[in-house]
């Protein structure tokens, strides 16, 4: 090996893209994951729609319920394949060897999941709209801002608790297991916050600061304590 | 060492049983809910140790990853499953205190919501560290412990804000409801007795959970020497 | 009043099955210990 001049050590932002570049390129060179998770999702809807047939009135009502139960699922199945191809290739060794901080891994697999499950979001919530035929009464942004929200608030600790789920024994059901009790201020928050945009009764705002501080607290706990969960064995 | 536990015990006991006392007999009637009402006395307390429990669970917790030592973890496993104990029965008394008096066994109460969240948070906390492997059951489990812990105050106001978005009746009466003090001597009796009760009970699950490692260790060594034992 | 009972009862029941528990537990690792101590 030539003794070439130690180049610049990268800053976080860039180890966090890089990152982030590498999980795209590899997701889309397969494109398994993200067909079968897009399907899966379109299923959810499907069961779903067969399963409560509402008139347009109560439509609204409940289809806030129904639609982020369905992301949830839908997110659990994509959350629960973070890690496995670093499992598989000793990749997290590496990591904790590397001098790149533990907090540039979290926050790129956490925006890929973002990335990820908002592009599921999509697709659901639009045939969504066509078997419900809904129609919103509040305005639409605000839906946005809480779906935003509410997709952080889930991939947030859903990333790093299937980071914990690795080091145990029933691996696919524990992310689920621990995420959701968790997850449940959140879930009341985005599910009440879609309802009553939908039907236009009253303002979302506390939901949406509910959300708001919700992903603050467990964004920063999150980063505080990845990189120990990183280093345990 | 024992006799000292010994006698704690036997206090414990004395305790339970002047406070049950307390709660069927010493206290006065309720005006509107008749005799129904001493669930309460049971049910409250528990709750209040079963939140007093998690809270050591996430100090230990985190005194856990500063020091790493086996101390605390034993302490936060001790502490999650008494609290999820007393959390158990403040779910099951609570509906039997709402079904005569109100007529239903549940209502998204507040309090009784975010007692069923965290019920389902130190079981999920339990089941973890029971499904971990070995060496890093400790650093997982004292991670999550402080994310449910931290979860709590927005788990209450979440339902809060739920109920005043969706009216319900409150179970127990709405807050800063006086009291009567017959009624809150025996509350407190009920509270200090359980307390105690509670630290007999962490006491000896953290006693059982040390000595449990040890004996694996010694295990895992005999192992170990009658391998080399072998080897030569 | 039935459910008053009833919920000291299922009170209490709760309590001695958690001390059941803990006393199957304790005797087990008093076998362990046994054991050990016999091996070396």
């Amino acid at each position: 090996m030539s003794t070439a001049p130690l180049a610049k050590t990268p800053g976080l932002l860039e180890i966090t893209l890089a990152t982030l570049v590498k999980d795209f390129r590899l997701e889309w060179r397969s494109k398994d994951a993200l067909n079968s998770m897009l399907f899966f999702a379109l299923l959810v809807i499907v069961i779903f729609s067969f399963a409560f047939d509402p008139t347009a009135e109560e439509s609204r009502r409940i289809a806030g319920g129904l639609i982020w139960v369905g992301v949830l699922f839908a997110a659990v199945v994509a959350l629960n394949q973070t890690w496995a191809r670093e499992l598989r290739n000793q990749v997290l060794d590496a990591y904790r060897v590397s001098p790149a901080p533990a907090m540039s891994l979290f926050i790129a697999k956490a925006v890929g999941n973002f990335i990820f499950v908002t592009l599921l979001e999509i697709p659901m919530a639009l045939l969504f709209v066509v078997f419900y035929n809904l129609r919103s009464i509040g305005p639409v942004y605000e839906l946005v801002i809480v779906a935003v929200l509410a997709t952080w608030a889930l991939v947030v600790n859903g990333t790093f608790f299937a980071a914990l789920s690795i080091r145990t024994r029933a691996r696919e059901i524990m992310l689920p297991l621990i995420l959701f009790p968790i997850s449940i201020p959140a879930l009341l928050a985005m599910v009440d916050a879609t309802t009553t945009i939908l039907t236009g009764e009253s303002s979302p705002m506390g939901w949406i600061r509910l959300l708001a501080g919700y992903d603050i607290v467990f964004t920063t706990v999150c980063l505080m304590l990845f990189e120990t969960v990183l280093n345990a064995e | 060492m024992k006799r000292g536990f010994i006698a704690i015990a036997l206090v414990t006991l004395g305790m339970l049983s002047y406070a049950l006392h307390q709660a069927m007999v010493g206290a006065p009637m309720e005006r509107t809910m008749g005799e129904v009402q001493r669930i309460f006395y049971y049910h409250v307390p528990s709750a209040w140790v079963a939140f007093l429990c998690f809270f050591v669970n996430f100090l230990a917790s985190i005194w856990y990853l500063v020091k790493r030592s086996v101390k605390p973890d034993a302490i936060a496993l001790a502490c999650a499953e008494v609290g999820v104990v007393f959390c158990t029965i403040v779910l099951i008394t609570g509906p039997l205190w709402a079904k005569p008096v109100w007529g239903i066994w549940w209502t998204w109460d507040a309090r009784l919501t975010s007692t069923l969240v965290l019920w389902l948070i130190y079981i999920s906390y339990l089941i973890l560290r029971k499904y971990s492997s070995g060496g890093q059951t400790p650093v997982i489990a004292a991670a999550l412990a402080i994310f449910g812990f931290v979860d709590v105050p927005l788990v209450y106001m979440s339902i809060r804000w739920f109920r005043t978005q969706h009216p319900q009746p409150v179970i127990g009466g709405g807050e800063g409801s006086g009291i009567h003090p017959g009624m809150f001597s025996a509350l407190m009796w009920n509270f200090a007795a359980f307390t105690l009760f509670a630290a007999v009970l962490i006491y000896l699950r953290y006693r059982l959970e040390v000595v449990q490692q040890q004996v694996e260790t010694a295990y895992a060594d005999r192992a170990l020497a009658r391998d080399v034992r072998g080897a030569r | 009043m039935t459910y008053l009972y009833a919920a000291y009862v299922v009170t209490w029941v709760i309590h001695i099955l958690y001390l059941l528990y803990l006393t199957r537990r304790f005797a087990r690792l008093r076998d362990e210990v046994k054991e050990l101590e016999q091996g070396k």
